[in-house]
């Protein structure tokens, strides 16, 4: 990432917690506590303009809240997101906020939980144009859908058609072109093929590839699937419980990746060209974002916790391309990767 | 060697508003004893219509309408409804994708196993809480004998599927059929769920049949692997041959639409179309329309098998008679 960084989207410090108390009246009677979900702790990263910046971890780390304050869709409990320089907590008003809403479009797992299933696929995408007062009805919005389905590879002959009518795969076609009608900067891509076959998959993610190229769109791609990241991601960020604990160029994070975490992650990832690799595990699960582990969150997992772990959180520290928050690395006890993970992660970088 | 299970042209029809379909047809493979096979293909190939075949459980409107099923030589396609019931649970067990479909959410987990434990096997109460206490702690359930009391839902998914393996395990069965076993947990719990599988059958000497969408799940397990594609098996053979040099059309194309995480700027592999289903079948090779390849004679003639390196292959393209020909 040299020169000057053309940002779109500038997220900081955001957190949104969730009250997930019981109802007054059982607090009373039975003396429980307030329960907060942290399930978005300062996270911080830029997008650049034009690439791609993949939110990658298990599920309930935080990914889809993250996607949902940036879409507006969720209000943060601190910290602001900006988008192409305004702050997005300033569009009170619904119609302040158009231009906003039109150039950042969202794509979910689930495309037919997405499209009203009892509307036409020419009306879904002509949604967006006529809602944005982009076009009038007539014979030039009829031309515009049509030329919407014939960019994602559907023809323009499926106007007529409702959603149930399509395959999966077609339906996450759809999502795109709907996504596509506003002519947007940025799209948030959630889970876009997890629901997909794999064959189906890479024929989603070469048209986003094409549709990147061809609109220099940007995209905020949020997937649990490492090799997904990997083919798509300029830029990455990995998260545990809320958090960012390592983020930066993905090529490096891939090839050489810094966190404990991020190191087994990798690891964990089962790979149909590297069958019965030896690997390390990831032991015991993710503990619950009711009650997050004090100092790093990390820590009751890590192989390098020491007492500092336990006590304090790790701030982030840039290495290299990357920005890496854990202990370990900055007290420079970080092992090198076991020979078995270094040959299998070692060329990622380069062949980037 | 002679097989543990014998599967022979097996045929599942599903009969709906008066039109007959064919689900999954002339499907033979074996599994030997201690054998993993990976049971491999896209959503609608027909693996769990295949597995729940094998488990004597297909249901109407699926019905098996030719080929045979052996179990340790003997035929099992046959058996009545109680002689199925006591074969499963004991010889042949079963893990599902959703615990819940194994486990009761009004039970314990203790009374599950004991009485899976107790129907099957002749122990006393107390010998069963002994077993299913055991059985807890080799599936690396923190606190065994305090969580005997608990019930599925007090606990996490990565933890109830460890039940299920004890579960599947309480009677030493000698082939478990695993139907996506771990596909709704994250990787990471994946990988303990699979390790734990396989620990737990190389030990025993238990067979699995395990089905699954994902060739990396097929890559870390798998001893042998068996491709389906609309119902039919295209390509059976051992994984590490399979995976690095795949004969069928189809598998070579299902192998390049998975992102490599070395090679990142490479476009995808794309297989145009997609799996026919079985309310419209295809004639010949049921993937011609989708092959690069294809022969004339794909379009009208169902591919033999033929033997491929180590895998064998329902494919026109290996038909020795037209490579000798080409
Ligand atoms: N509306 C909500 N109320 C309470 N908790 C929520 C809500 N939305 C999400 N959560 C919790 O916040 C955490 C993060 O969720 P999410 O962002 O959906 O994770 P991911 O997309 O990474 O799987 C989870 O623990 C989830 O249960
Ligand atoms: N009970 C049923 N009724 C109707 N169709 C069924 C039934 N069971 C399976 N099928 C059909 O049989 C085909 C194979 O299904 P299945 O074995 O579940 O596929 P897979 O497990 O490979 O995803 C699919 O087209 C499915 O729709
Ligand atoms: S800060 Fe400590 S506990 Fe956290 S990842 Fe680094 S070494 Fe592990
Ligand atoms: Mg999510
Ligand atoms: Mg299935």
């Amino acid at each position: 990432m040299n020169g000057v960084k053309d940002t779109i989207l500038s997220v900081d410090r955001l957190t949104v917690r969730f009250d997930a108390s019981p109802p007054l009246l059982k607090r009373l009677v039975t003396g429980a506590g307030r329960r907060t979900v942290h399930a978005v702790e300062e996270v911080e990263f830029e997008v650049a303009r034009g690439s791609t910046f993949a939110l990658v971890g298990e599920s309930g780390c935080g990914k889809s809240t993250i996607a949902r304050a940036i879409a507006g869709i969720q209000r943060p409990s601190g910290g602001s997101v900006s988008f192409m320089g305004v702050d997005i907590a300033g569009f009170r008003t619904r119609h302040a906020a158009m231009p906003y809403r039109r150039n950042l479009q969202m794509i979910f797992q689930d495309p037919y939980a997405s499209l009203n299933p009892r509307w036409r696929v020419g009306r879904i995408i002509a949604e967006p144009i006529l809602t944005h007062g982009l076009m009038t009805r007539g014979a030039a919005l009829t031309a515009r859908v049509a030329e919407l389905l014939e960019t994602v590879g559907l023809s323009p002959g499926d106007t007529a058609k409702f959603p149930h009518q399509f395959s999966g795969g077609q339906r996450q076609r759809i999502s795109i072109a709907r996504a596509l009608a506003a002519n947007p900067a940025f799209v948030v891509c959630d889970e876009p093929t997890s629901a997909l076959d794999v064959s189906v998959q890479a024929q989603i993610l070469n048209l986003m590839r094409r549709l990147q190229r061809e609109r220099g769109l940007t995209y905020l791609l949020i997937s649990h699937n490492l090799a997904v990241v990997a083919h798509m991601a300029d830029d990455m960020g990995v998260m545990y419980l809320g958090r960012l604990v390592e983020q930066g160029d993905a090529g490096q994070i891939l090839g050489r990746p810094l966190h404990p975490y991020t190191r087994l992650l990798l690891d964990t990832v089962p790979d149909p060209r590297a069958p019965k690799r030896d690997r390390a595990r990831l032991a015991g699960e993710v503990p619950s974002p009711l009650a997050p582990p004090t100092g790093c969150a990390f820590h009751p997992r890590c192989p390098l916790a020491n007492a500092r772990c336990a006590r304090e959180r790790p701030l982030p520290i840039r290495v290299e391309a990357a920005l890496v928050a854990c202990h370990a690395v900055e007290e420079g006890r970080l092992p090198s990767r076991p020979p078995a993970a270094q040959q299998s992660f070692a060329t990622s970088g380069d062949a980037a | 060697m002679s097989a543990l299970l014998k599967v022979e042209g097996l045929r599942v029809e599903i009969a709906r508003r008066g039109r007959v379909m064919t689900a999954i047809d002339d499907v033979s493979f074996e599994i030997a004893a201690g054998e993993i096979l990976g049971v491999v293909g896209e959503s609608g190939a027909g693996k769990s219509v295949t597995g729940t075949a094998v488990l004597g459980l297909l249901e109407r409107p699926a019905f098996q309408a030719a080929g045979r099923i052996l179990f340790d030589g003997r035929r099992i396609d046959t058996l009545d409804e109680d002689a199925m019931r006591a074969l499963r649970g004991r010889e042949i067990a079963a893990v599902f994708q959703d615990p819940l479909t194994s486990l009761d959410p009004l039970m314990t987990i203790g009374d599950q196993l004991t009485e899976t434990i107790r129907t099957h096997l002749d122990l006393t109460q107390a010998e069963a809480v002994e077993r299913a206490a055991r059985l807890l702690a080799e599936v690396g359930i923190p606190a065994p004998r305090e969580r005997l009391a608990s019930y599925p839902h007090e606990m996490s998914g990565g933890m109830r599927q460890r039940v299920v393996l004890a579960l599947a395990f309480s009677c030493e069965p000698r082939l478990i059929i695993a139907d996506e076993p771990t596909t709704a947990l994250d990787v990471s719990i994946q990988a303990q769920i699979l390790d734990l599988l396989r620990a737990m059958c190389r030990e025993r000497g238990t067979a699995v049949m395990l089905v699954t969408h994902d060739m990396g799940v097929i890559a870390e397990v798998a001893d042998r692997v068996a491709v389906m594609y609309a119902g039919r098996l295209v390509e059976v053979g051992p994984t590490q041959s399979l995976l690095a040099e795949a004969a069928h059309p189809y598998t070579r194309g299902l192998m390049g639409s998975i992102p490599d995480m070395h090679r990142r700027d490479v476009e995808l592999a794309q297989i145009p179309g997609s799996m026919p289903r079985p309310d419209a079948p295809v004639p010949g090779c049921a993937f011609h329309p989708r092959c690069g390849q294809a022969l004339p004679r794909c379009a009208v003639e169902r591919p033999l098998t033929f033997t491929a390196g180590a895998s064998e292959v329902a494919c026109w393209l290996a038909d020795p008679a037209a490579r000798s020909a080409a």
